[in-house]
């Protein structure tokens, strides 16, 4: 039991850390996301030195300028006309470090929301279909190939010819989680129901039911528990998904607008030939997934571990 | 067999332009014959036939195959003789004889003559095939009559004056009609040459024919052993024995392609490839080459649609100017275009060297100057937000097409721009057909940023777009005839100029329709992109221009000035 919760640790703080992160975008990062130095478009990361144990920043002109900690309310910054570009600067002259930590919030809040919402909706519909059988079952998964057969990509067109042209930030959100939630419940709800399938028909679930348990108990205390170990892999598979999906839907104007980042349309404007040969600093989201997406790999290791351990 | 050949070859002397083969010789061009070109065209042709072809790589293909009566030379933006050696215009300038080429053939050894020309227009202009070429040949909205008045000469006739008729030709392939009539009574035309169509059953008057069509990996084209066009030294074009379109399935590939030395030709480069292309030339054997501003202009248009029900302020002249004022210009050509790009001051790119008013300069971007301009329309501040006369926000969006990447960035920094002046701007990228949907049909926009080209060094082809009732009136597809005065002023000029045989009074009106805009502003100019292009330092006779298809346009001359090895002369 210790070294399970020993083993939750890394992950937990790696995530915690994350978000703080991006929770606390105004103060840690430097600039605000949408701030353009006109004069340093495509400008490679500063180099930071230190000078009597004081750090420096090298502005892209080669002067340099000390850093100056927790002034106007910012955890860092250099006094202009000194600049201070952690990760760079995009073609706009954007400061990239800034945009990744505020973009965080737009892409770890819909990964995280849609992804619950797609579980919640496909954990309950996949057990009512595995569950009871018959004709749930059958409207449910052929409702749901209906869905996956969709081309969602011109309904979604039509969805935005409805929408009025300038939708805020927050309706855009709100948006992106029912969209992709509403449309990726299928895949894990069919997934719940081959375990639900299975699992009903074990021993212990038979003899609950011979004693007379209802169908409520059963689910609850048999059924879904069982369920627990794949809707959490499908977890951890389909946050960086969705973090995806939402490049698409900003490609059909669905996603948040310029100048509010997000890991998705950063990385857009990244996908050019230049950019990966002269201007690798732009792909920072693409890396950035990377820990993320270990840390929910090892959460959900941890947690499943858990399970068979009990 | 024999018995008949001299019967059929008196047949053939009596129905056909006969004579000594009238070749044209181009009395300044040398080179040396052999090798072969590599060119990466971004996808696979649709088609090869001419009459059907609408994208920009099927046309680019069919172009080194197919040649016209009257060619634009791309170089000099001016016409020159192809296949009418002359031509003449009747006093009321309605009526054009051209005199065709003496004994040419198709590159299939067939001989031409006024009878697929006569033909040839027949296709473009039957109503039932529905060319999308065929509006270029009914100025004035009713077609071009065409008439065979003996083997080598032809007469149009226009159904109104219209200056510079000749430029309308080019474009306009001419067709075999021994190979396409039989397809063109049964009704088959819309299917023939396609992509499946052997090799051998398509023929043109172009430099090169075809040889080989692997679909999806390449065509290879050969030299046409008839082509029309000889050098100083009488050695017949074109110099390079073969030409091999591959596909390279985007743009990024296509600059791989040309950096890695696969491709020898590049045209339309964007900007920061360019620079990524720049570093590496030297030692990769191959140069680039910043053309200049072409004939694309990118600007910001106005929805002046009153029953499109979009915000009172856009219709009016002090916001529209105060938005082109407070736009910095520079800062777009800098940062979208890393320098490649000019600032425009009026909607008539700088490409269009004959025709652009260069008194018209890109105002000097000042936020004072703007606020000014909105304090005399009656605006206000509150705040630090514009009000407008009836004390509401200034909010507006732009759309742009999602998958431009520039586009989408200079819509961004304008909304910079305009935030000085307590401006809210969002920006709305769109699928570009969605975009397309929303500004010529439902008029659901208030701004929107896109990029036009003029279709030639001519302000004809552009009466579409400043025309009150022209289907690329961007600023409001729906009126069908002027709806301010300034703009029944801007018809009155587009057609005036139309039927005025003489350039410099022509250049006058033009000059005033750009004037016009300008006061009134339904659009606001931005940036024209320059020419972006490279090739092989050892090809010669390269000579790029601002115009489509701005490398490979004189195909027909390009030559290796060293072979390269393995190669047959």
């Amino acid at each position: 039991m210790m070294r399970d919760l020993r083993r939750f640790w890394p992950p937990l703080v790696l995530l915690a850390a994350f978000h703080a992160a991006v929770v606390l975008a105004g103060f840690l990062a430097p600039y605000d996301y949408a701030e353009q130095h006109r004069d340093f478009p495509y400008a490679p990361p500063s180099r930071i030195h230190l000078v009597h144990l004081r750090p420096y920043a090298e502005s892209p002109d080669g002067k340099s300028y000390p850093i100056e900690f927790l002034v106007h309310g910012r955890l860092f910054g250099v006094r202009p006309p000194g600049v201070v570009f952690l990760l760079g600067t995009d073609g706009s002259g954007r400061d990239v470090f800034s945009r990744l930590l505020y973009g965080g919030r737009v892409s770890l809040l819909t990964g995280l929301a849609a992804a619950l919402l797609s579980l919640v909706l496909g954990t309950a519909l996949g057990t009512i279909a595995g569950f009871f059988g018959g004709w749930p079952d059958q409207l449910l998964m052929r409702g749901g190939e209906l869905m996956m057969a969709l081309p969602w990509f011109y309904l979604l067109l039509a969805v935005r010819a409805f929408l009025p042209l300038h939708i805020s930030a927050v309706e855009a959100f709100a948006l992106l989680i029912a969209i992709i939630g509403g449309i990726g419940w299928v895949r894990p709800a069919r997934l719940v129901r081959g375990v639900v399938l299975a699992g009903r028909e074990n021993g212990f679930v038979q003899a609950a039911r011979g004693f007379g348990a209802g169908s409520p108990y059963l689910i609850r205390r048999h059924v879904l528990p069982l369920t627990f170990p794949v809707v959490l892999t499908q977890a951890t598979v389909l946050i960086p998904q969705y973090i995806l999906a939402e490049v698409t839907l900003s490609f059909l104007g669905l996603g948040v607008g310029e100048p509010v980042p997000s890991w998705g349309n950063m990385l857009a404007e990244a996908r050019q030939y230049h950019t990966i040969v002269e201007h690798t600093w732009l792909l920072a989201p693409a890396i950035a997934i990377v820990p993320l997406l270990l840390g929910f790999l090892l959460l959900a290791d941890a947690l499943s571990g858990q399970q068979v351990s009990t | 067999m024999f018995r008949y050949s001299t019967f059929a070859l008196a047949l053939v002397v009596s129905a056909l332009c006969a004579g000594a083969e009238d070749l044209l010789v181009l009395q300044d061009l040398s080179g040396r014959q052999g090798g072969r070109l590599v060119y990466a065209q971004r996808s696979e042709p649709k088609t090869f036939n001419p009459i059907f072809a609408a994208d920009s790589v099927s046309r680019e293909a069919i172009g080194m195959m197919m040649a016209d009566l009257v060619h634009i030379n791309r170089y000099t933006q001016r016409t020159e003789p192809a296949l009418a050696k002359s031509w003449t215009v009747s006093p009321d300038g309605r009526r054009y004889a051209l005199e065709l080429r003496r004994g040419i053939r198709f590159s299939d050894g067939q001989p031409f003559s006024a009878d697929d020309v006569v033909f040839s227009f027949r296709v473009y202009l039957d109503t039932a095939l529905d060319s999308p070429q065929r509006d270029l040949l009914m100025p004035g909205g009713k077609p071009i009559v065409v008439k065979k008045v003996g083997d080598c000469r032809v007469e149009f006739d226009l159904p109104v004056r219209y200056a510079a008729a000749e430029r309308l030709f080019d474009g306009f392939a001419i067709l075999p009609r021994h190979l396409l009539e039989p397809a063109y009574k049964t009704g088959k035309l819309a299917e023939a040459w396609g992509l499946r169509t052997p090799p051998a059953a398509i023929t043109g008057l172009g430099p090169f024919r075809l040889k080989q069509n692997i679909p999806g990996q390449r065509l290879v084209l050969e030299r046409n052993p008839y082509y029309w066009k000889a050098d100083k030294n009488g050695i017949r074009l074109p110099y390079l024995n073969e030409v091999d379109l591959t596909q390279a399935g985007s743009e990024d590939m296509q600059v791989l392609r040309f950096e890695s030395g696969e491709s020898d030709v590049i045209r339309r480069v964007g900007a920061h490839d360019f620079a990524v292309l720049e570093k590496e030339s030297r030692r990769r054997g191959y140069t680039v080459s910043d053309l200049g501003p072409g004939m694309e202009y990118t600007s910001l248009y106005f929805n002046l649609d009153p029953a499109a029900g979009r915000p009172g302020f856009l219709r009016r002249r002090s916001f529209r100017q105060a938005v082109s004022t407070a736009i910095d210009r520079n800062a777009l050509v800098r940062l979208v275009y890393g320098g490649h790009a000019a600032p425009l001051g009026t909607p008539v790119p700088p490409g269009n060297k004959a025709w652009v008013d260069a008194s018209l300069r890109p105002p000097v971007p000042s936020v004072s100057a703007a606020r000014a301009l909105l304090s005399s329309g009656g605006f206000k501040w509150s705040g630090g937000n514009l009000l407008d006369p009836a004390g509401k926000r200034v909010e507006f969006s732009i759309i742009t097409s999602a998958g431009n990447d520039d586009r989408v960035q200079m819509a961004t920094l304008i909304q910079a721009d305009l935030k000085e002046l307590g401006i809210q701007v969002d920006v709305v990228p769109l699928e570009f057909r969605s975009l397309l949907d929303r500004v010529l049909r439902t008029h659901q926009f208030d701004t929107a940023l896109m990029s036009m080209a003029d279709g030639d060094a001519d302000p004809n082809p552009d009466m579409n777009t400043w025309m009150s009732d022209g289907g690329n009136h961007l600023w409001n597809t729906a009126e069908k005839s002027p709806s301010m005065p300034w703009e029944a002023e801007i018809d009155r000029l587009m057609r005036q100029q139309m039927t005025v045989p003489d350039y410099a009074r022509r250049k006058k009106m033009y000059d005033l329709v750009q004037q016009i805009l300008m006061e009134h502003m339904p659009l606001v100019p931005l940036v024209s992109p320059d020419i972006l292009v490279g090739a092989k330092r050892n090809l010669g006779n390269f000579r790029p221009a601002l115009m489509d298809h701005y490398t490979l346009w004189n195909i027909e001359e390009l030559y290796w000035r060293e072979l390269r090895t393995g190669e047959r002369p």
